[in-house]
């Protein structure tokens, strides 16, 4: 149910931007929050609070993969399955995990305690295999871990993220994502061990970034916005100003 | 000479509480904001373009020139997105880089918006990274309560806000133009260019979008000058970018790095491929790039080289993957991602994207043909340079590139009657015996 706490909470995402519409993604995240799906009432509050139609809102949860529809465990346990971690791993680790909970793709587990899903590249493949709960860490996993995990947070027992807090609930999470603060910003690590291998190197060879009276050539890049394009990584930068200087 | 690796932006990661105010502004943290609004936005501009800095999103476009699009004389408020929707795949180095050091972002954020004077600024992360938005938003408020952020910043008499905003999962908001529909509150679609979003961008009003990387970089220039980022890198390819290393290397890890080091050097430093195995392929830049091997090895990794050497540098996000690994399950599973983050706008893309999986994955099982390859080959020209964004030409690179250099594997799943590889072999814990 959308009360009026939360009513005014979505207000107040509106109104963090220049134009409220702008709200709309973290408004959504807060209807999870709050109702554990994107309900018919949460579609129409935020109609209602941004002056557009239930359709337009609709048509906007259901571009987006994490807004659900149906009900989310109180952990939504992502594996990643993109090429690097699926080699790495991922692969055997979404089948374990689909048999030992039983569940298929998207599905939640009969005590409303997980929800198993594939997810795409997370940007932590120096860390694969890499699952994701309730989008927080879950670094270098197997098989082994992956039950253990999952079995943990079925019974309940402290969890925590390899580079963040202790585990918070779904709903927990979609409230952060929102734009209200949970204050565990602290917990956790600066980073990972991966994260730091290159400055671990760095510092026992003496490597630096040079002092700054470093002097180098300054002119290698290109003056015109056309040769800009050129030299930019895609053909498609170089077409699109052509057009536009009208000279294609 | 300069040294192999050079940490920058890396550098704080291994100080305690490097998420900090405190720690930021103890290792000279934010007096590169001191001497920004002492000087001219001209000027700040002028310096970011001297410096050479090309955009670490992936496109290599000269970030002060794409600052110097902005017209000062259109009468609409000017905007700064910060483009942190890491998706790429292979990409991983933004998301270290605000989890370790978010205060670098936030100050780089304020320079750039007092250059290109704008009052207000949004920083776009992916909805997948709980912990990197609890640290930027918690940033952003520490920078607000030290008098970094608000009104008349430290008697400068300018005034920023900054926005964080979590998106939700959709690899096209990467796209710069979709991520303003994103950020606009509505399907992340790309928009037609021109005009471009400097000069019609968040609500039709002049913006620049830039990658976390590129803005990060920005207090560094400011601090020791144009010509000290210029002494790193190479000769159009100028100063550091973080290499993220991937798969199967001993050490996997961000290393630092003047553009223009080679995977060759990087692996080493990783301490080699995998013990007992060697390298096969990898990606420069993420899986938008085509695919590179063995005999690539010394190909500086700069903008210039790698285009030489027929692929891109893109976000430098280098996967490593050994002789275990089947190129056709790996291109086929790329394209599956593509396919399923295709957003439908167009056609090449959106059913492109669905024939391209259609035949890889026959190919796969081994029930294909030949003409399968070829196919493919002409799918794909079909498909690049004549979707609507990057995402259907992205989607072309690992297989026409596959194809290239690996066609006779694609044919020995059609004479083995399936992929021929182990899948077990290729994981990191097959040698502990984790088979499921």
């Amino acid at each position: 149910m959308i009360d009026d706490k939360t009513y005014s909470e979505l207000e107040e995402i509106a109104g963090r931007y220049p134009q409220k519409r702008s709200g709309l993604l973290p408004m959504l995240h807060l209807v999870q929050s709050v109702e554990g799906r994107i309900t018919p009432e949460g579609i129409e509050a935020c109609a209602d609070i941004l002056d557009i139609s239930a359709a337009d809102v609709s048509g906007v949860a259901t571009f987006y993969t994490m807004y659900k529809r149906r009900p989310v465990g109180d952990y939504h346990v992502g594996v990643c399955t993109n090429t690097l971690c699926a080699v790495m791993g991922g692969d055997l680790i979404f089948e374990r995990l689909k048999d030992h909970l039983d569940v298929g793709n998207d599905e939640t587990t009969e005590d409303g305690k997980i929800t198993l899903e594939h997810v795409e590249c997370n940007a932590a493949c120096d860390y694969a295999p890499v699952m994701m709960v309730n989008w927080e860490f879950m670094d270098n996993m197997t098989p082994e871990s992956a039950t253990q995990l999952v079995d943990d947070l079925r019974e309940g027992k402290e969890v925590y993220s390899t580079r963040g807090p202790k585990l918070c609930t779904w709903r927990e999470a979609e409230r952060v994502l929102a734009g209200f603060p949970d204050g565990l910003a602290d917990e956790g690590p600066s980073a990972g061990p991966a994260s730091l291998v290159g400055l671990s190197i760095a510092r026992e060879r003496g490597w630096t970034a040079p002092s700054g009276k470093a002097s180098g050539r300054t002119n290698g890049t290109a003056e015109t916005k056309e040769g800009a394009a050129e030299q930019a990584d895609t053909g498609r930068a170089e077409t699109e100003t052509k057009q536009e200087e009208g000279k294609e | 000479m300069t040294d192999t690796l050079t940490p920058v932006l890396t550098d704080l990661w291994d100080a305690e509480r490097s998420w900090t105010l405190k720690t930021y502004e103890s290792k000279g943290g934010y007096s590169a904001l001191k001497k920004a609004l002492d000087m001219k936005p001209d000027a700040i501009i002028e310096a970011v373009k001297d410096s050479g800095l090309r955009g670490r999103g992936g496109a290599g476009f000269p970030t002060g020139m794409k600052w110097s699009f902005i017209p000062q004389d259109n009468p609409n408020p000017k905007y700064l997105v910060v483009n942190a929707d890491e998706s790429e795949p292979g990409t991983c180095k933004d998301i270290p880089l605000m989890m370790g050091n978010p205060h670098v972002l936030v100050e780089g954020v304020i320079i750039s918006s007092f250059a290109i004077r704008a009052n207000t600024a949004f920083i776009y992360i992916r909805g997948e990274v709980l912990h990197v938005i609890r640290r930027v938003q918690a940033a952003v408020a520490e920078a607000y309560a030290a008098g970094h952020l608000g009104k008349d910043i430290h008697g400068s008499g300018y005034d920023l806000d900054v926005v964080v905003h979590a998106g939700a999962g959709a690899y096209i908001c990467g796209e710069e133009t979709a991520l303003l529909e994103g950020l606009e509150g509505r399907r992340g679609q790309p928009r037609l260019r021109p005009p471009f979003p400097a000069v019609a961008g968040l609500y039709a009003s002049p913006t620049v979008i830039n990658n976390v990387e590129s803005i990060a970089s920005v207090p560094s220039i400011i601090e020791h000058g144009a010509d000290w980022f210029a002494s790193m890198g190479t000769e159009k390819s100028k100063g550091y970018g973080i290499f993220s290393l991937s798969g199967h290397v001993a050490k996997p890890g961000q290393y630092e790095a003047p553009l223009g080091i080679t995977l060759r050097e990087l692996i080493d430093l990783a301490g080699g491929v995998r013990a007992g195995h060697e390298l096969k392929f990898w990606t420069p830049g993420g899986s938008s790039t085509p695919l590179l091997t063995d005999q690539h090895l010394d190909v500086p990794l700069d903008f210039e080289a790698v285009g030489e050497a027929g692929s891109m540098l893109g976000t430098r996000a280098l996967q490593i993957f050994d002789e275990t690994t089947c190129v056709v399950r790996a291109v086929l599973r790329w394209t599956e991602f593509y396919k399923h983050e295709s957003c439908g706008k167009c056609t090449p893309c959106r059913e492109g994207t669905w024939w391209l999986v259609q035949t890889l994955a026959r190919l796969e099982r081994g029930q294909g043909t030949e003409q399968d390859l070829d196919d493919l080959v002409d799918q794909c020209d079909n498909i690049l340079g004549r979707s609507f964004c990057a995402l259907g030409d992205g989607a072309t690179s690992p297989i026409t590139s596959s194809i290239e250099y690996f066609r006779d594997e694609y044919l020995a799943h059609l004479t083995h009657g399936g992929c021929p590889f182990d899948p077990a072999a290729s994981t990191l814990f097959d040698t502990a015996g984790a088979r499921s």
